[in-house]
């Protein structure tokens, strides 16, 4: 499992790059495809009701009223149906790489298998309701698409009657069946849209709309191909004949040619196999999970910034149980909780400059504490020398810190970025424990932990809570987020940056003797 | 890096992306049945009789019946398979005892089958056997048909029809 993983992840980290070239990060289409799934969703919705009013539901009428709309007029359904099929096209494209990609990535296993289980069924309906539409055109492929349904459907020994009788000859047709298809082509989407707002329930903030940039294109290109080359139906059905030749649409039937070829017991029995591997991986192996985020309500004072910047939902704040004059107080789900640390580096009281009481964050991980974070930070800059020593922040999931690391540079590895509390940075270049500071993590836009490279932008833009003090100077702080590959990125900016820093004038200003009194008073601020 | 790179990129990616969506959405095309030739497809669902006969209940054993149930037959509910058997000209290609459906074994036998045949003229014999204690078959129906490439011949049976229908 952990090599398919590795390799597939190697690709997306390719393709991701490769597009890089062209599309700035936040458009990059390989950092959006949930979000581009939506986007594709709600272009079949509304292409969808508007070939609906021109539809006819009647088994002998379909098929011209759908030669009405692409012949007669082109220009408006016809374009419309052919949005239609080919949004369809693309949901399934990029829903099967979103898929791919969370594997990859492994955002799948852990607490996330309820985003993954949940997107289970949300695959199986999106399939079930673009074969019942290309059932409803009733042309030949819609005849083979009836057939070949009808007959795996009967190869399992429930029904009395086959099913495929329905389609039989042309006196067996009935209208009887046609009109569940019309029915559950409407039913199942909506019910797919049911389960993806279960399937999201467990992320904060999803991003289900795609940026202008990338929704303008994709709209575009679909509006492109689908005047060029515009969805036709296959000749009308007719069943004294034998589908032979059919146009398949590969996105949505490409087993078709196997359900009618292989046997029952093997299809069925895939299927199911398939079906249970699809529920069963998030545990295959199961996420040797870190521990989760812990509140210490002694030190929370209820201002919900963990809660604001928690990416999975996993905080909630409660009324005051302790006694403590504050409204409220943050508790941790942790069947929600994937311990990134995000929280901690949000909590207002997660101050390295803490010296007169111990150091203990109003929320943090057990296994890694700020405090810990702190120690580690004093000990990592003992080994830097000269006037260019730089600590360089970074986050399991970007580029590995070792190798990097030399005498006059030195690193300090986090769950995500977004562990962070800014007053580290200020901490260390104000004490100066090194001259400058690096953050690096995933790519933009593509962060393990969803917000932990966004917030983390916000804390030093001075956006978003807790921010970087005013006084920090900004030009000894670079930030890098590149991914697992930004390797040389790395190093080039490591080179850089010390070239410009021992060009800087030592800063004059004194160490800040009184840091623990202004911490005390951002925490009051705060 | 420029905008007009960039840009022009975008639109390279996006009419990949249309190009391959388009594409595949109908191509290749899938030939589903061997070129020129025609099929006969055999479909139908029925009941064969029953295991056993029905028979009169003895007057004791109505009376042990409650009042609402009382009839004078009782019937098994399991049927007997069905052997059903086609004939293309003067050749055996099909021949099958299909069991009952449901689990106590109560259900219609049901037939489904495709052939795929040369086109041109045909003589086939549909032969049907649903009952017990005899080794005839009680259906049988001869069709002649010319077969044009591509064309379906659906055989039905329907008994309260009188047998087998071509269509
Ligand atoms: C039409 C189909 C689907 C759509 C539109 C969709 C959309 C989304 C969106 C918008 C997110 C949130 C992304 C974010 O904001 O970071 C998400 C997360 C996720 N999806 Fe889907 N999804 C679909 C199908 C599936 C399927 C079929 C699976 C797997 C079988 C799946 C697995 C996941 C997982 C594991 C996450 C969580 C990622 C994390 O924890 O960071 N999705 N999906
Ligand atoms: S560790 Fe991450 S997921 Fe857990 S509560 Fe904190 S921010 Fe939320
Ligand atoms: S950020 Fe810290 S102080 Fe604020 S609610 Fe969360 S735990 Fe409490």
């Amino acid at each position: 499992m952990e090599i398919i993983r590795a390799s597939l992840r190697s690709l997306f980290d390719r393709a991701e790059r490769g597009l890089g070239l062209f599309f700035p990060p936040h458009w990059n289409p390989m950092l959006n495809l949930g979000a581009l799934g939506f986007y594709f969703y709600w272009i079949i919705t509304v292409s969808g009701i508007y070939v609906y009013i021109f539809f006819d539901t009647g088994v002998t009428q379909a098929y011209s009223s759908v030669e009405y709309m692409t012949h007669d007029q082109w220009y408006a359904a016809g374009v419309m149906r052919s949005l239609h099929r080919y949004a369809s096209d693309g949901l399934i494209l990029v829903m099967l790489l979103h898929i791919a990609r969370e594997f990859a990535l492994d955002r799948y296993r852990g607490v996330r298998w309820f985003s993954w289980v949940t997107g289970v069924p949300v695959l199986v309906m999106v399939y079930a309701a673009g074969i019942t539409g290309y059932w409803l055109v009733w042309d030949r492929l819609a005849q083979y698409v009836a057939i070949v349904s009808t007959e795996w459907l009967d190869r399992l020994p429930i029904f009395g009657e086959p099913i495929a009788r329905n389609f039989l000859s042309p006196a067996s047709l009935e209208s009887r069946f046609f009109t569940l298809m019309v029915f559950m082509h409407i039913a199942v989407p909506l019910i797919a849209l049911i389960m993806l707002w279960v399937h999201l329930r467990r992320v904060s903030k999803p991003r289900i709309n795609p940026p202008r940039g990338l929704a303008i294109g994709a709209l575009a290109s679909m509006l492109v191909l689908s005047l060029v080359h515009p969805a036709l139906s296959q000749g009308p059905a007719d069943l004294a004949r034998v589908p032979g030749a059919v146009g398949l649409d590969w996105f949505y039937l490409p087993l078709y040619p196997l359900l009618e070829t292989w046997p029952g017991p093997v299809t069925w029995g895939g299927a199911a196999t398939l079906m249970l591997m699809f529920c069963v991986i998030p545990w295959l192996p199961p996420l040797r999970k870190p521990p989760v985020a812990k509140v210490d309500l002694a030190n929370c004072n209820g201002c919900m910034r963990c809660f604001n910047d928690c990416p999975y939902n996993a905080i909630s704040m409660h009324m005051r149980s302790d006694g403590l004059p504050f409204e409220r107080e943050a508790v941790v789900d942790p069947s929600f909780c994937v311990s990134c640390g995000i929280c901690a580096g949000a909590c207002p009281t997660a101050t390295p400059f803490r010296r007169a009481s111990e150091l203990v964050s109003g929320i943090d991980l057990p296994d890694m504490t700020v405090a810990q974070l702190r120690e580690e930070v004093e000990l990592a800059q003992t080994k830097l020398k000269g006037n260019a020593r730089i600590l360089v922040f970074g986050c399991d999931h970007g580029v590995s810190l070792k190798g990097s690391e030399n005498g006059t540079v030195c690193s300090v590895a986090l769950r995500c970025i977004g562990q962070l509390p800014p007053s580290f940075i200020d901490y260390v270049l104000s004490k100066r424990l090194a001259d400058g500071v690096v953050l690096t993590g995933c790519a933009e836009n593509s962060c393990h932990a969803r917000y932990g490279t966004q917030w983390t932008d916000a804390r030093l833009a001075r956006e978003r809570d807790p921010m970087l003090r005013a006084r920090v100077p900004r030009e000894r702080i670079r930030v890098l987020w590149a991914g697992r590959s930004g390797r040389g990125q790395l190093d080039a900016l490591l080179t850089r940056f010390a070239n410009d820093l021992a060009a800087m004038p030592a800063d004059a200003s004194p160490v800040h003797k009184s840091a623990e009194r202004e911490a005390s008073k951002e925490l009051i601020d705060g | 890096m420029g905008k007009a790179f960039q840009y022009s990129g975008q639109v390279i990616v996006y009419a990949a992306i249309a190009a391959f969506i388009g594409y595949f959405a109908s191509r290749p095309i899938y030939h589903q049945f061997p070129e020129g030739h025609a099929q006969i497809k055999l479909s139908f669902a029925h009941g064969a009789a029953r295991a056993k006969e029905c028979r009169r209940l003895t007057s004791q054993e109505i009376a042990k019946l409650p009042p609402n149930e009382r009839r004078p037959n009782t019937c098994e509910r399991a049927r007997i398979a069905m052997h059903v058997q086609l004939d293309l000209d003067g050749k055996i290609i099909y021949d099958a005892r299909l069991e009952p459906t449901g689990l106590a074994g109560d259900g219609p036998a049901r037939a489904y089958q495709k052939f795929a045949v040369m086109p041109g003229p045909h003589k086939l014999i549909a032969r049907l056997r649903d009952s017990r204690d005899t080794n005839e078959f009680d259906y049988e129906t001869h069709h002649e048909v010319v077969l044009e490439p591509g064309q379906n011949l659906a055989v039905d049976f329907k008994s309260d029809a009188g047998g087998f229908i071509f269509r």
